[in-house]
């Protein structure tokens, strides 16, 4: 069954033609990851599922619901379904960890303060942080945001979880270690997921399946090893990162 | 060339038509959101106390400067036609009309608004605020309706601040400085401002709170740009919400006679 639909997804903005027709299906349970270079639209897409941006044309369809005819309240029941991941984390910087972790269950939840604690400590456990709860984001670095924003995302448990480039800034080793965490929780959580990056190694060790974003459309998708063996020059020519082909850098 | 300065002078007239426009309907979106539930209380405390509290300093100094120079400059002018006794008449009547409400607002406009600003952008260009919608939290009744509120309710009490200081500085300079009477400065200030005139005063600070409430938190809001973007709304946010103070001061001042 689909978790998530994208039908002929078009968005501009003003003169600037991003996405041209995007068409993607996302399986429930399954990993799915949008490589691309950078510039390509792959964050445009990714906050049209969680309905931070609105299709020009074409429609967006989670668990059955298309996103562009909720009203207000029809879009937060929907985003309560997802944890999203951002690029640079997005921790809330007058906030203690514990406070971010435990955002969404303050705000939607009757829990008390240490019930949320508890569920903090214990979503920080998974992602392999111990004692961190009462710092500042100020005073953790790079990889340790990522992991607090990856137990904030966790922490109501959702049911699909975005990742905007999660290995993106970080030294090879802890981004590998983002690699296993979240291929861990993937198998701890059985949840639904979709992660953008132009890491190829990343993509390969986290994804079921990946699918190519260029010129504002999807060029190919497949299984890793599709992928690898593919004959779509373009495709090619992104996850070797060579130069010659027919992508030019601008 | 006439047409190239035609089409400037037309790109730059929408652009500023546009931001107007986006301007009033952020003003309309911060009203709703204030009557809607849930209210976050706490962070409208928190902003109080970042906006009031911590902007007492700044009001106390400009306010007091303020009364103590009026005092002496009136002095030096009334003396010429004899009428030194009226400077606590002027005193108290600029402090509470005019000078309170517009002094404090500019000063809380660069203060607080520039700060305001500086937060919303940041966290719009580090993506905290996309964060809070996936959250299923609304940032514009998260982040903008306490600092409104805050900055509105604020502006209130500082401005009265302000107009009670500027008066005892203008007394302090006028009696013990240069020798009037205190009897005779007392009466004139009395006697000459109603209660009309401090309501006045502080009806325009609680337009000139809002305006730097929604002023700040529009700039902040809608930065683009990373860094240089949110300097660049910082900045956004002083010019334009000193110049609305500004001009809406004097239509305010035409309207409440
Ligand atoms: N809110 C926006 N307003 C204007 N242009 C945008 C906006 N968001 C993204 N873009 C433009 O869309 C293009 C794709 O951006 P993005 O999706 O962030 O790329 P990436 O694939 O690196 O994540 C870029 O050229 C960017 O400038
Ligand atoms: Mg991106």
């Amino acid at each position: 069954m689909a978790m998530i639909e994208i039908t002929n997804l078009c968005k501009g903005f003003g003169s600037h033609q991003v996405l041209r027709g995007v068409n993607l299906t996302v399986e429930k349970g399954e990993s799915m990851t949008v490589i691309g270079g950078s510039g390509s639209g792959k964050s445009v897409l990714i906050k049209h599922i969680i309905g931070l941006l609105f299709p020009d044309r074409g429609e967006v369809k989670v668990d059955g619901e298309v996103l562009n005819n909720l009203d207000e309240r029809g879009l937060n029941d929907v985003r309560k379904k997802f944890g999203m991941l951002f690029q640079g984390a997005a921790l809330f910087d007058s906030l203690t960890v514990w406070e971010n972790v435990g955002f969404g269950l303050k705000q939607h939840t009757k829990m008390s303060d240490k019930e949320i604690r508890d569920v903090t400590t214990q979503k920080l456990a998974l992602v392999g942080l111990k004692g961190v709860e009462d710092k500042m984001p100020s005073d953790l670095s790079g990889g340790m945001k990522k992991r607090v924003g990856l137990a904030r995302a966790i922490a109501m448990d959702p049911q699909i979880i975005l990742y905007d480039e999660p290995t993106t800034g970080l030294d090879p080793i802890t981004a590998d270690a983002i690699n296993d965490l979240i291929v861990d929780l993937r198998k701890k959580l059985g949840v639904t997921s979709v992660a953008i990056t132009h890491d190829m190694f990343s993509a390969y060790k986290i994804s079921d399946r990946i699918a190519m974003l260029y010129k504002g459309e999807i060029q190919e998708t497949g299984t890793p090893d599709e992928i690898r063996g593919t004959s779509n020059p373009i495709v090619k020519q992104f996850i070797t990162g060579s130069a010659v082909g027919p992508i030019t850098a601008d | 060339m006439i047409n190239k300065l035609l089409e400037l002078i037309g790109n730059k007239t929408m652009a500023l038509l546009r931001e107007m426009g986006a301007v009033i309907i952020f003003c309309g979106q911060t009203f709703r959101w204030t009557f809607s539930r849930p209210f976050y209380l706490k962070n409208l405390l928190k902003q109080m106390e970042q906006i009031g509290v911590n902007s007492v300093p700044v009001v106390l100094t400009t306010a007091i400067s303020t009364g103590m120079v009026l005092a002496l400059q009136s002095y030096t002018g009334f003396k010429r036609f004899g009428a030194q006794s009226l400077i606590g008449a002027v005193v108290s009547l600029s402090m509470t009309r005019e000078l309170g409400p517009v002094l404090t607002g500019l000063m809380v406009a660069g203060r607080a608004g520039a700060s305001m600003a500086a937060e919303l952008g940041t966290m719009r260009v580090t993506e905290q605020i996309d964060a809070l919608y996936t959250l299923a939290t609304n940032p514009m009744k998260y982040l903008v309706v306490p600092r409104f509120l805050a900055s509105t309710i604020m502006m209130f009490f500082l401005s009265a601040l302000g107009m009670y200081i500027g008066i005892l500085g203008g007394y302090f300079v006028g009696v013990k400085v240069l020798g009037t009477n205190p009897t005779t400065y007392m009466n004139q200030s009395i006697n000459n401002t109603t209660m009309s005139d401090i309501w006045y005063g502080l009806i325009k600070s609680l337009v000139f709170g809002a305006v730097v409430g929604l002023i700040g938190c529009y700039k902040g809001f809608n930065t683009e740009g990373g860094a240089e973007g949110v300097g660049k709304a910082t900045t956004g946010a002083v010019v334009v919400s000193c110049m609305l103070i500004l001009i809406l001061d004097y239509f305010l001042s035409a309207l409440l006679w």
